[in-house]
């Protein structure tokens, strides 16, 4: 299948790119890399930065044809995140939203309980809700009953640059979750982006491993081939693993058996 | 300058202001900072605090201490890694406003001290309004409104209409002036405050008495616990500072870090941020100067600031030169101020001073001029990052 035909829907809106672009570190440099060189399509937007900007604002910087994500950055509970999505979508930043709800500044951990009562109330009001979250298979279920459009599960500590710290709950959430996993927060290495697709996430998000690289436009597109190469290995079906020893990829005997059959003996 | 025993005693609190009877964090930034000893830090311990991803107060002691010093270079290298990791390469701006230089405080290093013989005077909202409306055209939409400490002159609802006019012009409003009750932030919070800036000056009680004679800032404790009221009264974010150059620096700023730390374990939503101001000369005393805090000593305080809390906003304002600004943004600093006087209705062209400045600046340029520095540098300015709620 190629990529065009292999698309990634969220809220009945089809993308045939599988990264998305944070905005936590705003730079016109950044937003040109990731469009240009990493193909997003999806840039989210922190609606505090935006917020009537006079002057220097990152919706000037934001092409046509680009999906706006606003985010609820900011929100300490459900209630400042409804309130900061209905102000976005006020500003024209279309339906979707992605939310937000952190009270602890230190780690920047979003509260799933928050999130999860922040998600019914915008998807009962037609938002198309991409709540964040730590990766809680109960609260994901909820916010999938909720009315999510898709579940964001940290991969470590936002900014942290830690990779898939909680890999194997989010791979419980691929498995268990009917909606679209997005891997958010943490993500360092494009290698570290290729093995959240190949367990399953239907996309990435990004933003400081690009921000603070020696090279943007060359990282984004480094991102862009690691979340293709992952994707491609996802669809394709991984090999088995063998964790001890060894399995050899051309079988030393094989029986053909009178029934035709074939018995590979390792 | 009055005797000793003549002072009233400044550990007491006055009529009126509001105890915390519940909180501890007072008595342990002060313990932490009586058994702090920087001569016992060794090299090995620099080391180990600069290999840790997440720092505990001994650490932060290494850092400031002496033997830190031979370390400036790594310091410098660890803390712009931390700063761009949290920050990004984003530079926020604001500016501050004087609105009144009335006080009713005697600190002996502050231009607006009481018995100091300065030109005085208080805006009145329509001046205000006047004053915001020429900040706001260069663009800015953050402002820091400030006030000698005086209730008289400057009363809460003085201060919160002063506030709601700004919320007109600026998406952040924040204010630095004199330490209030939990009621009366909260009442400021609705009139669309979000962030609270009180300089503890010195964290030495024994010091702090011989430095502010009279006024209620003479309280130690009182000021001490504003930032946590300010959080009861539902403020967003605090800043804390110690005045560099007062007394022992290293036993200050551990004092400093310290206090915010405490704060945000006790308040995890809290966001915090730390001022570095030193001493400045002030009209009538041109001598006063930030003593042992050289611009070295500075940025290994601002470093050990930013490795012990990296998501803290650190802001260097015009107290520093223009050269030393330039530099710093590329390390620790996320904030700095643009546009800047210290007195009293400087911000309209057509109109002339009222008032005599706190102290003299360093850095004397206009919101262009910062604004192609930081272009210059090749990061991003960033005029707002909040949004009141």
């Amino acid at each position: 299948m190629n990529r065009h035909e292999d698309k990634l829907i969220l809220g009945g809106k089809e993308f045939t790119s599988r990264f998305i672009l944070g905005s936590g570190k705003f730079d016109m440099e950044l937003i040109k890399a990731a469009i240009t060189h990493a193909d997003a399509q999806i840039i989210t937007l922190a609606l505090r930065r935006a917020n009537n900007a006079k002057g220097a604002s990152i919706l000037d910087y934001i092409p046509e044809g680009i999906t706006l994500l606003p985010n609820t950055s900011g929100a300490r509970n459900a209630q400042e995140a409804v309130r900061i999505a209905r102000l976005a979508r006020e500003m024209g930043c279309g339906d979707f939203v992605k939310i937000e709800v952190i009270r602890d500044s230190k780690y920047l951990f979003p509260d799933n309980h928050e999130t999860i009562k922040a998600t019914e109330i915008l998807a009962n009001e037609g938002f198309i809700v991409l709540p964040y979250m730590y990766p809680d298979l109960n609260a994901a279920r909820d916010m999938a009953l909720a009315g999510a459009a898709a579940i964001m599960p940290l991969g470590s500590p936002i900014g942290s640059n830690k990779g898939l710290c909680t890999k194997e709950f989010i791979q419980i959430l691929i498995d268990e979750i009917d909606l679209p996993i997005i891997v958010d927060a943490g993500i360092g290495r494009p290698s570290q982006a290729c093995e959240a697709m190949e367990m399953g996430a239907a996309a990435i998000m990004a933003n400081t491993a690009i921000a603070t690289a020696g090279d943007i436009a060359q990282m984004a597109k480094a991102f862009c081939l690691a979340i293709d190469a992952g994707r491609k290995a996802y669809l394709s079906g991984l090999g088995r693993i063998i964790h001890k020893g060894a399995s050899a990829s051309s079988p030393h005997r094989v029986f053909r058996t009178t029934t035709g059959g074939e018995i590979i003996c390792p | 300058m009055s005797l000793k025993e003549t002072r009233i005693n400044h550990m007491q609190y006055m009529e009126g202001m509001e105890i915390l009877h519940d909180s501890t964090i007072m008595h342990e930034v002060i313990d932490g900072m009586n058994r702090i000893d920087f001569s016992s830090y060794t090299e090995n311990d620099v080391k180990a605090a600069l290999s840790k991803q997440v720092l505990k107060p001994f650490d932060f002691g290494a850092l400031l201490s002496p033997a830190a010093g031979d370390f400036l270079e790594e310091m410098a290298l660890r803390a712009q890694e931390e700063t761009r990791r949290h920050f990004g390469n984003s530079i926020y701006l604001f500016t501050p406003l004087y609105i009144s230089n009335y006080c009713e405080n005697y600190c002996i290093y502050c231009g607006f001290n009481s018995h100091n013989k300065i030109k005085r005077a208080k805006l009145n909202m329509e001046e205000i309004e006047k004053e915001l409306a020429a900040i706001a055209k260069d663009g800015l939409e953050d402002i820091l409104i400030l006030t000698g400490e005086s209730r008289k002159q400057s009363d809460v609802n003085y201060i919160g209409q002063a506030a709601k006019l700004a919320s007109k012009y600026f998406k952040t409003v924040g204010i630095e002036v004199y330490p209030m009750n939990t009621d009366e932030y909260a009442h400021l919070h609705q009139c669309g405050v979000d962030y609270v800036t009180v300089f503890q000056e010195t964290y030495n009680a024994d010091k702090y008495e011989t430095l502010h004679l009279a006024g209620h800032k003479r309280i130690f404790p009182y000021r001490f616990n504003a930032q946590e009221r300010a959080l009861r009264g539902g403020m967003r974010g605090v800043s804390f500072a110690a005045l560099l150059g007062l007394d022992d620096f290293r036993k200050d700023a551990y004092a400093t870090g310290l206090h915010a730390y405490l704060l945000q374990r006790n308040y995890p939503h809290a966001e915090i941020s730390f001022s570095c101001p030193r001493l400045r000369p002030i009209i009538n005393n041109d001598t006063i100067n930030p003593k042992d805090v050289h611009e070295k000593e500075l940025v290994q305080i601002i470093c050990a600031y930013r490795l012990f809390m990296p998501y803290a906003g650190i802001t260097v304002s015009t107290r520093e030169s223009a050269h030393f600004r330039n530099h710093i943004i590329h390390i620790a600093a996320t904030k700095i101020s643009a546009g800047v006087s210290t007195g009293i209705g400087e911000h309209q062209e057509d109109s002339e001073k009222q008032g005599d400045e706190q102290f003299e600046i360093a850095d004397n340029r206009n919101v262009k001029e910062v604004l192609a520095a930081i272009y210059d540098a090749g990061m991003q300015p960033v005029m707002n990052d909040h949004v009141f709620l």
